[in-house]
């Protein structure tokens, strides 16, 4: 249809970086599936065997790449600095962690079938009413999605109603991560206290330690990272994609033009906790663990340096930086752990200083500046017609 | 037993068939009442910014289909007059009607702008980090809803609206340029633009030509004009030749309130305008 024609041409046109997902997509899709691929079929010991270790270990970078594209969706796109976002993750964690805990049963060290452990440590008689019906799996995943999903609906309602923007949102993101980690140490909520919920065998009766479940587990997380990665595109590159846009650019003039802005900012941070959510009830069973420490502001923090790095409003970016920056922890962590929050602050001050536009701001500059070199063909329609409009109009 | 029937009555009452509960009303988009030719009522509105009266009981009517210009020192009010006409700010006390059934002071921003009631900035404000062609395409007048936005596709006739909203502001060879590098007077146009893609009955424009060159000036001058008639203007500006060119009727605010109101020769001659005009370049 030449209506649909000619908005190509307009996306193109405007030549935004990260403006295609696909080929990112695909090229993920591909290194997970030869990533399994050589950790089923190779022996160990051969060069080309990648170990069920190296596999966990991505498929915990995928996770928070997952956490970054959420954060990247609300402050890139839409300017809503949040430094929470890892409560999100955390609950989304906590409500897969209580499933993986009832199916324990009677396997814990108490050998209680009901109680999971730490309750029976507490001297509890009976589950608490919010664990039940956490051992049915599909109970467990509407849990996923609904606690931060509301949590995020309420939180936002009451947040951009009353026109609470910038540092102050960002503050109050923070204190909600904060005073939920507090809440969730406490041995009283029920969720495990300081330790949190762990020991887990098995999910779904697969074996958690065995390689076809941990691969299994690697995969579904690439799945649903390219899912959210190519939804995130499908909704930047809608109308609403651009509302979201014009409401990180000028609020008010997005209102005048009669669109109910905060209606569009609530939906948007359910939609990115909800992502987050997702990523955390992934990572729990890969990881093995959670507890409130996930909760705590730096993890959130640190969240939005991934983001920044890997260049914010530029959704392949914000995975890009998540998986970069993770790589160089587990590698800094293993030479001089003391000194990674410092490598990270240098990181961020100089990626702040230098690169604005994150690392994938830097690809499309040094692919522009290539382009330039060349004469005509690299110079071709979008900036030379530019030029002419640029003459035309001045 | 008293009691019981009157407790059934409230029921029934409550329960009656043949209506339906107002919460349960849809919205209804209300169509403006011209029938008085008066398009825009503000009537005693009052308003103090911390004991600063910003607005003082003020009465200003605007007829439909006219072209009103604003115009008075820094701190008169005119501003602060859009404010209110667009639901930014509530005032103290007074009402404000559009048309003679659309009460402005129980709407939201949003709900006055899909009212038909358009605004310009005193500074240009336009999506600077997407295209010409964007930002006009933002500003359709179509259900802004957040689903509908997500589903949303460009008819051909949307289309064609925006090539001919394009025209109009002169911004054809720019449709793609990304709105932050035009000139300042094309932003200028760009918002006027943004505004007729709305379709909107009355047009507020704060200092439309700041900051322009003659020429440029010129064509907004023009482009007011066409649009007065068909959709009413209000402008708001300072240049007083510019608004000599283009005014019919020019009302003068002063601390809040209406100084004077007439054509341009009237108001010049008016001795409380020139009183309070040469008073204070004296």
């Amino acid at each position: 249809m030449s209506t649909s024609g000619m908005l190509q041409s307009v996306f193109k046109d405007r030549g935004q970086p990260g403006g295609r997902v696909m080929p990112f997509v695909i090229i993920l899709l591909v290194v997970t599936v030869l990533a399994s691929a050589l950790n089923l079929l190779t022996p160990e010991g051969s060069a080309l065997h990648v170990s069920t270790y190296t596999i966990t270990l991505l498929g915990k970078y995928l996770c928070y790449a997952m956490l970054a594209l959420a954060v990247d969706v609300v402050w890139g796109y839409c300017g809503i600095l949040s430094l929470g976002h890892g409560a999100f993750f955390a609950l989304g964690g906590y409500a897969m962690g209580m499933y993986l805990m009832r199916q324990i049963g009677d396997r814990g060290v108490y050998g209680n079938p009901l109680l999971p452990d730490f309750m029976v440590f507490l001297d509890w008689q009976e589950l608490p009413w919010f664990w039940l019906g956490m051992d049915q799996f599909w109970v467990a995943m509407i849990m996923v999605l609904l606690v931060p999903g509301v949590l995020a609906y309420v939180f936002g309602f009451l947040a951009f109603r009353s026109r609470v923007t910038g540092v102050y949102l960002s503050i109050m993101t923070q204190a909600l991560t904060y005073a939920l980690m507090l809440a969730f140490f406490r041995n009283e909520m029920g969720f495990g206290g300081n330790n949190g919920l762990t020991d887990f065998k098995d999910i779904l009766g697969f074996d958690l330690q065995s390689d076809t479940t941990r691969i299994v587990l690697f995969l579904l997380t690439a799945g649903f990272l390219c899912a959210a990665l190519l939804t995130s595109h499908w909704i930047m590159n809608s109308r609403m994609g651009k509302v979201i846009l014009a409401v990180r650019d000028s609020e008010a003039r997005t209102r005048f033009i009669g669109y109910k802005t905060e209606t569009y900012k609530v939906w948007l941070f359910v939609y990115s906790a909800v992502i987050a959510a997702i990523a955390g009830a992934l990572y729990v069973p890969q990881v093995g663990i959670i507890n409130p420490g996930e909760f705590s502001p730096i993890n959130s923090i640190e969240v939005v340096i991934w983001v920044a790095v890997g260049g914010r409003g530029t959704l392949i970016g914000a995975v890009v930086g998540a998986l970069l920056v993770n790589y160089a922890k587990t590698r800094f962590t293993a030479i001089l752990p003391e000194g990674w929050l410092f490598m990270l602050g240098a990181l961020f001050v100089l990626v702040t200083l230098y690169l604005p536009k994150g690392l994938i701001g830097l690809y499309s500059q040094l692919k522009q500046q290539l382009g330039a070199g060349k004469p005509a063909a690299a110079g071709t329609g979008k900036s030379s017609s530019a030029a002419k409009t640029e003459g035309a109009g001045a | 037993m008293n009691m019981i029937t009157e407790r059934a009555d409230q029921a029934r009452e409550f329960f009656r068939p043949d209506q339906v509960w107002p919460f349960l009303v849809p919205p209804q988009q209300q169509s403006v009442d011209v029938s008085k030719q008066v398009l825009l009522y503000i009537e005693g509105v009052n308003l103090s910014f911390d004991g600063f009266k910003a607005l003082n009981n003020l009465n200003l009517y605007i007829n439909d289909g006219e072209l009103r210009c604003l115009i008075g020192a820094n701190g008169a009010g005119k501003t602060t007059l859009m404010d209110v006409v667009t639901g930014k700010t509530r005032p103290d006390t007074g009402s404000v009607y559009f048309g003679s059934n659309i009460n402005l002071l129980e709407h939201s921003e949003d709900e006055i702008a899909q009212l038909g009631i358009g605004r310009k900035f005193q500074k240009p404000t336009v999506f600077e980090a997407q295209t010409v062609f964007d930002n006009l395409e933002l500003a359709l007048k179509s259900n802004k809803g957040v689903i509908a936005t997500l589903l949303s596709r460009l008819s051909p006739t949307e289309l064609l609206r925006i090539d001919e909203v394009l025209q109009i502001i002169g911004l054809q060879d720019q449709r793609f340029m990304l709105a932050g590098a035009l000139s300042h007077g094309q932003k200028q146009w760009l918002e006027i633009g943004m505004l007729l893609m709305a379709d909107p009955r009355l047009l507020l424009v704060d200092e439309p030509v700041a900051g322009m060159t003659p020429q440029e000036t010129e064509r907004t001058a023009e482009l007011l004009t066409s649009l007065a008639g068909e959709r009413t203007v209000i402008v708001v500006e300072h240049d007083m030749e510019f608004v000599r060119s283009i005014a019919r009727t020019v009302t003068v605010l002063h601390q809040g309130s209406v100084l004077a109101e007439g054509s341009m020769d009237q108001v010049q001659n008016n001795k409380d305008v020139i009183e309070v005009y040469l008073g204070e370049e004296a």
